[in-house]
């Protein structure tokens, strides 16, 4: 009875904190000298008015959809998995050495193969978070995010040191064999008489982050693992009390939830740079959050709040290749959004909680 | 009484929260140096009324008159400044603050402590002469009882020099002991002159002190009435709107053989405290083994023992089979399938999710039954059904299984883990407090239950702090103290003094003083 409608909660809470950080990112185009309105034109037009921006929004938003999941599926079980940037890279490991050292004699082969590849070894390194938080209470915060520095140091170990092509000059390995080359979405929907999609690095993955938004809803919703994982993040003592075990609970959550987040070079690392570099996941294992803070969690939510930062980043790089406004404010701009939509998600909804509950009084 | 002004009154008072209407036009005049209890049923609206009153919300119509003056009560500060005190359910002490820190907190004189620690000081002695209110200044609350720390929460509003003194459920937490002592110090205080309203749901407490009684339902005062023109059954009625058993309807048990056996049972918590010491007991088909003791005195945590979420050192069997009481089938998955329910102490952080809705908390605990799956997913559709049908037959309301355990009421939500667990039919029931918070209608209902599992042969172990409860449901009645069973009696051979004594560890009887208090038992929820 003290609750707003569930539809404000989706949609209106998240809607009201878009406009409010468009509004303060206008005031902050304005008082560099530029104009707001062109500025957003450009964004439009450059991430939504043409398929091959479609294809940047779309390939942002396959990235933030896999840590948008990831971070998701651990909020149910109430954790906070901030590890997604390392677990990713750890998946383009996976990856790697399933695309190098595995010939495959068809695409399709090579992606179930290193689908496999990215998420094990994502989920891997969730694993040692997970269990030094079920068995010895270490704070799974503190110890994802060291394990993101560990695993940009263990990249860069095995980079330079073991998968570097003799001679070459960067922390890179070698370029995957042709046979694992992923479809873009202009090779499955272009042609050369019909340019949709051209030189857009969206890719076959996109389809895979859509299902997998699809069985983490049956997973969370449909069966009894998630049942588990929600009763678990809702009340710990009432899950002991069922004999649901916080320890299986916490490993299998986090192992679910890192394999999500390792997914994501499947789209990176074997979709467009068809290598693996040093920080492939370029921050969006941190995005992951703001997503799964704005799509409260909700596979569909992810989906929506997915796509959004897609056009951001994809809009973003637009404003910073034909305006005058710098590199810099664009990531301003994504980062007001990021702070309304996620830190500060209360301060939109308590008061509109308190209109909804006024208005209904009156009636 | 026609020429004083009423201490408080409170004329068409009015407040809602939302579609609810908690407060509608209540009119109540209390006067000075009287005890007036005011009862009534879990969401009736006692506390928002009282909340008003303390300054926490503000009422929506009405006026407040304190000493026959008009008063605005917009904050906490100004219901002090009036003169009201309020001692919680729960008390609102610093742990780590001595008493006298405590009573001073908020009301220092000045930027240093020490003159108004010495005024303090002063003030609680002279109060601990008057009115038996005796604690020492200088403890630390964390190492009182929780009797001695509602003392400090009374002695907090004498310091700020109330005359009216509001007492929301404050026998709750005490033994039988500690709750005659409060009453001596109310006692005395009335004979002051004090004001003091008392907020309750136990009739007999309303009717061994108050003067003046007023019952609240669905946010309405039913009936203002004079303490000695009254009797508990009229106030039941008036409560609930029908007319209520107060008595345990149940015929004479007919036990047969051990169902549970606990032999030798210790358990040591994790901050190295021995919680339960050598606890050994059974339980027959048929029989209903209640536990009487203070809370906090090891009854949770033989619950939760048995309940298979606490590891403990001994030997409990079930029909003769010994249970696992740390290893690998240590937990409540494997004491369900030998025939263990338990409906916990705690509902709301224990036996329901409160969030999920209530045909998802009608399979919590056996929704790894296979009956429930579907393939690799559960069979929501079978499970929803299942759902109403137990609804239906455990009068939920509303008989709704989409809607979430928390907009249950309090003796709704007892009823689904009920259902939950009674319908599973166990061998063995493990049941705490089972009517805490909850409504006399409801209490009615559940005790009927509870009564026909143990008509059906089962074995009921009963563990609650009230002891009404204890003396009505049980068939034999063990008593609990530090850890420790002190003792079994018959309900038929016992009395609340001697349990009382029990439950404070005192064994050794003085003359049985046989005034009887046993008549309590009937006239109780």
């Amino acid at each position: 009875m003290d609750r707003m409608p569930a539809w404000a909660d989706a949609v209106l809470v998240p809607l009201i904190s878009i406009i409010l950080a468009a509004f303060l990112s206008a005031l902050v185009i304005l008082a560099i000298g530029e104009n707001p309105i062109e500025a957003f034109k450009l964004m439009v037009e450059g991430a939504l008015m043409k398929s091959s921006g479609w294809g940047y929004t779309l390939y942002y938003a396959t990235n933030f959809m896999f840590t948008g999941l990831a971070v998701a599926v651990a909020f149910h079980a109430r954790m906070f998995n901030i590890g997604g940037e390392g677990q990713a890279m750890i998946g383009g490991l996976g990856v790697a050495l399933v695309c190098l050292y595995i010939p495959f004699p068809h695409w399709a082969l090579a992606l179930i193969a290193a689908t496999l590849g990215a998420a094990v070894f994502g989920a891997a390194w969730a694993y040692i978070p997970a269990i030094l938080q079920a068995k010895r209470g270490s704070h799974i915060v503190i110890t994802t995010i060291m394990f993101n520095f560990i695993a940009a140091a263990v990249l860069n170990y095995v980079l330079v040191n073991m998968l570097r092509p003799k001679g070459a000059m960067e922390p890179a390995t070698a370029g995957f064999p042709e046979a694992t080359h992923l479809p873009t979405f202009f090779d499955m929907f272009g042609s050369p008489e019909n340019p949709l999609f051209r030189s857009a690095p969206a890719n076959v993955t996109f389809f895979i982050a859509v299902a997998a938004c699809i069985a983490v809803w049956v997973l969370i919703w449909r069966t009894r693992l998630g049942y588990e994982i929600r009763a678990f993040g809702h009340s710990e003592t009432a899950a002991k009390y069922a004999g649901i075990s916080p320890t299986r609970i916490i490993v299998i959550t986090m192992l679910i939830s890192g394999g999500l987040a390792g997914l994501m070079a499947l789209n990176t690392t074997m979709g467009e740079a068809e290598r693996l570099v040093l920080n492939a996941p370029e921050g969006a294992g941190f995005i992951g959050i703001a997503v799964a803070l704005m799509g409260r969690s909700h596979p569909f939510g992810v989906f929506l709040a997915a796509l959004l930062f897609g056009f951001l980043y994809q809009g973003g790089a637009e404003l910073a290749f034909w305006a005058n406004i710098p590199r810099e404010l664009v990531t301003v701009i994504q980062a007001l959004v990021i702070l309304f939509t996620g830190a500060l998600d209360n301060m939109v909804r308590m008061p509109l909680e308190r209109l909804f509950l006024a208005l209904r009084k009156d009636s | 009484m026609t020429t004083t002004a009423p201490a408080i009154e409170l004329k068409g008072i009015s407040k809602a929260f939302g579609p609810v209407q908690a407060n509608k036009d209540i009119s109540i005049r209390v006067m000075p140096g009287t005890i007036h209890g005011i009862i009534g049923e879990n969401g009736a609206g006692k506390s928002t009324l009282m909340s008003i009153l303390y300054g926490f919300y503000k009422a929506d119509a009405g006026e407040i008159f304190i000493g026959g003056k008009k008063t605005e009560i917009p904050d906490s500060q100004a219901a002090i400044a009036a003169g009201i005190g309020m001692v919680f359910q729960h008390f609102k002490l610093v742990q780590n603050f001595t008493v006298l820190e405590n009573v001073i907190l908020g009301a220092e004189d000045g930027g240093l402590l020490k003159p108004s620690l010495a005024k303090a000081r002063g003030v609680l002695k002279h109060l601990a002469e008057e009115y038996e209110l005796n604690v020492d200044p200088d403890a630390l609350v964390e190492d009182l009882s929780v009797g001695h720390q509602q003392r400090v929460e009374i002695l907090k509003a004498l310091y700020r020099e109330a005359d009216i003194l509001i007492l929301d459920e404050p026998t709750g937490v005490l033994t039988p002991a500690e709750a005659d002592h409060l009453f001596r110090i109310l006692e005395g205080l009335r004979a002051e002159g004090k004001t003091i309203i008392l907020i309750t749901h136990k009739l007999r407490e309303i009717m061994d002190i108050t003067d003046t009684v007023s019952v609240m339902r669905r946010g309405e005062m039913t009936a203002t009435v004079k303490t000695s023109e009254t009797s508990p059954e009229e106030l039941a009625e008036l409560m609930v709107g029908r007319k209520v058993l107060l008595r345990v309807d149940k015929v004479a048990a007919t036990p047969g053989a051990p169902v549970l056996e606990v032999e030798n049972l210790r358990h040591t918590d994790s901050s190295g405290v021995e919680r339960l010491k050598s606890i050994s007991l059974n339980v027959r088909a048929g029989e209903i083994l209640g536990i009487a003791g203070v809370s906090g005195n090891g009854q949770s945590e033989l619950l939760e023992v048995l309940g298979g979420y606490r590891d403990a050192t001994g030997t409990v069997r079930v029909n003769s089979q010994n249970i696992d009481l740390t290893g690998r089938y240590s937990d409540g998955q494997s004491r369900r399938a030998r025939g263990i329910a338990h409906v916990p102490e705690d509902r709301q952080h224990e036996g329901l999710i409160m969030p999920y809705t209530a045909w998802e908390n009608t399979v919590f605990g056996y929704h790894r039954d296979p009956s429930w799956q579907k393939g690799l997913l559960m069979d929501n559709a079978a499970i929803k059904a299942e759902a109403a049908a137990k609804m239906e037959r455990f009068d939920v309301r509303p008989p709704n299984p989409n809607l979430a355990a928390r907009n249950f009421s309090g003796g709704n939500q007892q009823k689904v883990v009920l259902a939950r667990e009674i319908e599973r039919n166990p061998e063995v029931l493990l049941i705490g407090q089972p009517t805490r918070g909850v409504d006399i209608g409801a209490i009615e209902f559940i005790h009927q239950q509870i009564v026909a599992l143990r008509d059906s042969g089962k074995a009921i172990l009963l563990v609650s702090v009230e002891l009404d409860e204890i003396m009505s449901l049980s068939d034999r009645i063990a008593v609990m103290f530090d850890g420790q069973i002190m003792g079994e009696r018959l309900p038929s051979e016992t009395d609340q003094t001697e349990l009382g004594l029990l439950m404070a560890g005192v064994t050794e009887m003085p003359a049985r003083a046989s005034t009887g208090q046993s008549n309590g038992a009937e006239a109780q929820t």
